[in-house]
């Protein structure tokens, strides 16, 4: 097996790829770290200098509104130079391939690449590529790839949990939705295994589930009602458009039946159960309005905390 | 010119031979194994001291990118990499560009090939036109030019009356037919074995029933047809059953696994390693055993490289993007023998994999040491180690997995007809 790529070769992390992997007094560390950070916001300058005169180039090839946004927000907190680049790959003309691109974003002397890429493995394509050239000064950020990992997702997620739940060592966690194509569930269910969470389930109809989830540690449901029974927190995938296609699912009306998170199932949840969702959400599809507007939904504060968790990762990675 | 081979070990697995045994060769054939015919004189001493003399390799899939894709590998390239590796016999998928669906194009590859540093090369035709799985090749006239089979490389014919039609037509003239069996529905967009590493890396996964699904219509096929059928690549535990049950079920067929099958498994995947990314997919670690238990036994007949030599950019890509093969014509001889070694198997069975039976398949009177035979000749120190590194390999393709390991066994002479065409010697 190939040693880590988003480690140094002194063990330490040069590069947030996938959460899979990591020890948990890493993810303990960066959720420490996030809390200062969460203050920042508060200040009336919202800028620390950890990142000045730091260039951060956000990568995104493929669109992504929020997320580019809590990136490019964390890090101009942190008071780094940041360039916004959108490369549309899906254009008939492709033109220069992936790691050109990085070659000549390196050779405007780049500090960190923020890389959200449909294909999975992107970021560790250009990370390794940099590694093979000696470039060990670039950091890379995975900000989302393909199916794979979205880490600072995961984290943020975990920042969240802890917020409101404290002990991860006492808790039973439903992720409901399309695991299959979801890098959000991946990274989500990798944290909590790590971070000790007895319980991970995961519910969806089989069509939405990876073979062989069960060996990433985690009980699947097929059943949502029995899947949500007593946990502590319920974590919402998003279910894409596109997905009605292809004989995956017959239609959103049966699938909301079937797997929206309504009021009524909620209840069968704790009573102190937390709603939680990456956004952006489809009301009506995975999640009722009423409960993304209810009293347990922290899908707002998850964005807010976002932002810190994205701060710690930059700070940790490249901060002066 | 007269070659004396001396103090060599002779593993000649057509005749189960394994004996320390001189051979000797005139006029591009062996007129002596152990001792000389009466008057023979030398011009050329090869030492085989604490070497392994066997037929040359006989490699049931090697890519050699012409026509089409110069810019990959060229006829030269991999004719040199061909005979570095001790292959003096090999056979090229028909998936060049264009498809080797003319017998002109035929002609004019084999006759390009016929130069004395290069292995024998035997063309495999295309069933179909362009390779679609429409409409018939002229087989009759491609077999005329020189092809030995008809496949379809790794394109499967979606239309199953196409294939019936295919096989029934192959058949009335007893034209082997090739067929790689993988389900094109089943493996849509797939890029991975759909199982644990695929889950975990968020890669689209070709569950095994693309090969099984695939498998039973070709099997059915066969049995209504009479045709001969050698299945290419096979890559699961279910697909060795299904060809052992087919057999015992009186239908005759062959099949092969490629050297990366027999070694590598889902978990060589890595972090997203490009050069896993191969068509079949690189299954379970059960899979995998089974494969190398099938080889033992002979359910599966041949081990081939699957030679594909890819350039650097259609590699050094996001995993799914990447373009599907890896190199293996000089990886062939040391996996062979690192199979042998693992599975603790007789240096003759293990090589007949790669000589007598493949040339069997192929249904060409070659990959023996007996007398009267073509001398194409492998030499090789079972003892040295072959480090693969992209210097030391010679074919275009850089592309393989197995890059940085240390295996067994370089050769020192490969004889094509009685011409060295390669002396390790010298490097």
């Amino acid at each position: 097996m190939q040693k880590s790529p988003q480690l140094n070769s002194h063990g330490e992390l040069q590069h947030l790829l996938t959460i899979e992997g990591l020890p948990r007094d890493v993810l303990t560390h960066i959720l420490d770290a996030a809390a200062p950070f969460s203050e920042v916001a508060e200040r009336e300058v919202k800028k620390v200098p950890l990142l000045r005169g730091k260039s951060v180039f956000n990568l995104f090839f493929e669109n992504s509104t929020r997320t580019r946004t809590t990136f490019e927000i964390a890090a101009k907190r942190l008071s780094a130079d940041v360039i916004n680049l959108n490369i549309n790959t899906s254009s008939a003309n492709k033109g220069e391939t992936l790691l050109d691109t990085a070659d000549n974003l390196a050779a405007m002397q780049a500090d960190m690449f923020v890389v959200r890429h449909a294909s999975s493995g992107a970021p560790f394509l250009i990370a390794q590529h940099m590694a093979a050239t000696g470039r060990d000064h670039i950091h890379v950020v995975n900000a989302g790839d393909g199916r794979h990992a979205h880490p600072t997702q995961g984290l943020l997620d975990m920042y969240t949990i802890r917020h409101y739940k404290t002990d991860f060592t006492q808790l039973t966690i439903a992720i409901v939705g399309d695991v299959l194509h979801s890098r959000v569930a991946r990274s989500q269910i990798h944290a909590l295994t790590t971070l000790g969470v007895p319980e991970v389930r995961v519910i969806a109809p089989k069509t939405l589930l990876p073979t062989g989830i069960e060996r990433l540690g985690v009980r699947v449901f097929h059943d949502m009602r029995e899947g949500l029974r007593g946990v502590d927190v319920v974590m919402m995938l998003r279910l894409q458009n596109e997905r009605m296609q292809g004989a995956l699912l017959p239609s959103t009306q049966e699938y909301f039946k079937s797997y929206g998170l309504t009021p009524e199932k909620l209840a069968l949840a704790k009573p102190d159960a937390i709603v939680m969702h990456p956004g952006p959400m489809n009301r009506g599809v995975e999640i009722d309005s009423a409960v993304a507007d209810g009293g347990q939904a922290v899908i707002l504060p998850q964005v807010t905390f976002g932002i810190a968790v994205r701060m710690a990762v930059m700070a940790m990675l490249a901060g002066n | 010119m007269k070659i004396h081979i001396r103090n060599g070990r002779l593993i000649d697995p057509a005749s189960k031979t394994d004996k320390a045994l001189d051979l000797f060769i005139a006029a591009g054939r062996i007129v002596g194994v152990g001792h000389a015919p009466a008057g023979f004189e030398a011009n050329s001493v090869l030492d085989a001291t604490g070497c392994i003399v066997c037929p040359g390799l006989v490699d049931l899939a090697a890519r050699l990118r012409e026509p089409g894709f110069e810019y990959r590998a060229t006829l030269e390239s991999e004719m040199a990499a061909a005979a570095a590796g001790g292959v003096t016999r090999l056979a090229c998928p028909p998936d060049t560009d264009p498809v080797l669906d003319e017998p002109g194009l035929v002609e004019m590859l084999t006759h390009r090939a016929r130069l004395p540093d290069f292995a024998h090369v035997h063309p495999v035709g295309a069933l179909t036109l362009q390779l679609e799985g429409k409409a018939l090749t002229e087989m009759a006239e491609l077999a005329e030019a020189g092809c030995v089979a008809f496949g379809q490389a790794n394109r499967a014919i979606v239309d199953t009356q196409v294939l019936l039609r295919a096989m029934m037509y192959a058949a009335t003239f007893d034209f082997p037919v090739w067929l790689q069996a993988q389900d094109p529905f089943l493996a849509r967009k797939g890029v991975a074995h759909d199982g644990e590493v695929a889950a975990r890396l968020g890669l689209a996964g070709i569950p095994v029933a693309a090969e099984t699904i695939a498998l039973a219509t070709i099997l059915h096929l066969a049995r209504e047809t009479g045709a001969r059928v050698h299945v290419t690549r096979i890559s699961s535990a279910a697909g060795v059953e299904m060809i052992v049950a087919a057999r015992a079920a009186g239908i005759a067929v062959t099949c092969d696994v490629a050297i990366h099958h027999l070694h590598l498994c889902e978990m060589d995947v890595g972090f997203f390693d490009a050069h896993a990314r191969l068509d079949p997919p690189l299954r379970s670690q059960r899979d995998r055993d089974a494969l190398r238990a099938g080889l033992v036994s002979g359910a599966i007949n041949a081990l081939c490289s699957d030679h594909t030599p890819v350039d650097d950019d259609a590699k050094q890509m996001p995993f799914e993007e990447a373009e599907v093969g890896a190199t293996g014509l000089e990886l062939l001889l040391p996996l062979t023998l690192k199979w042998a070694q693992e599975m603790n198997l007789p240096l003759v069975t293990a090589l007949a994999r790669v000589t007598s039976d493949p040339a069997h398949i192929l249904g060409v009177k070659a990959g023996r040491l007996a007398l009267g035979a073509a001398a194409d000749i492998c030499v090789f120190d079972p003892a040295a180690e072959f480090r693969v590194t992209r210097e030391n390999l010679r074919s275009q393709g850089k592309n393989t997995p197995f890059l940085g390991f240390e295996l067994p066994g370089r050769v020192r002479y490969t004889l094509i007809d009685g011409h060295l065409a390669f002396d390790g010697t010298l490097s």
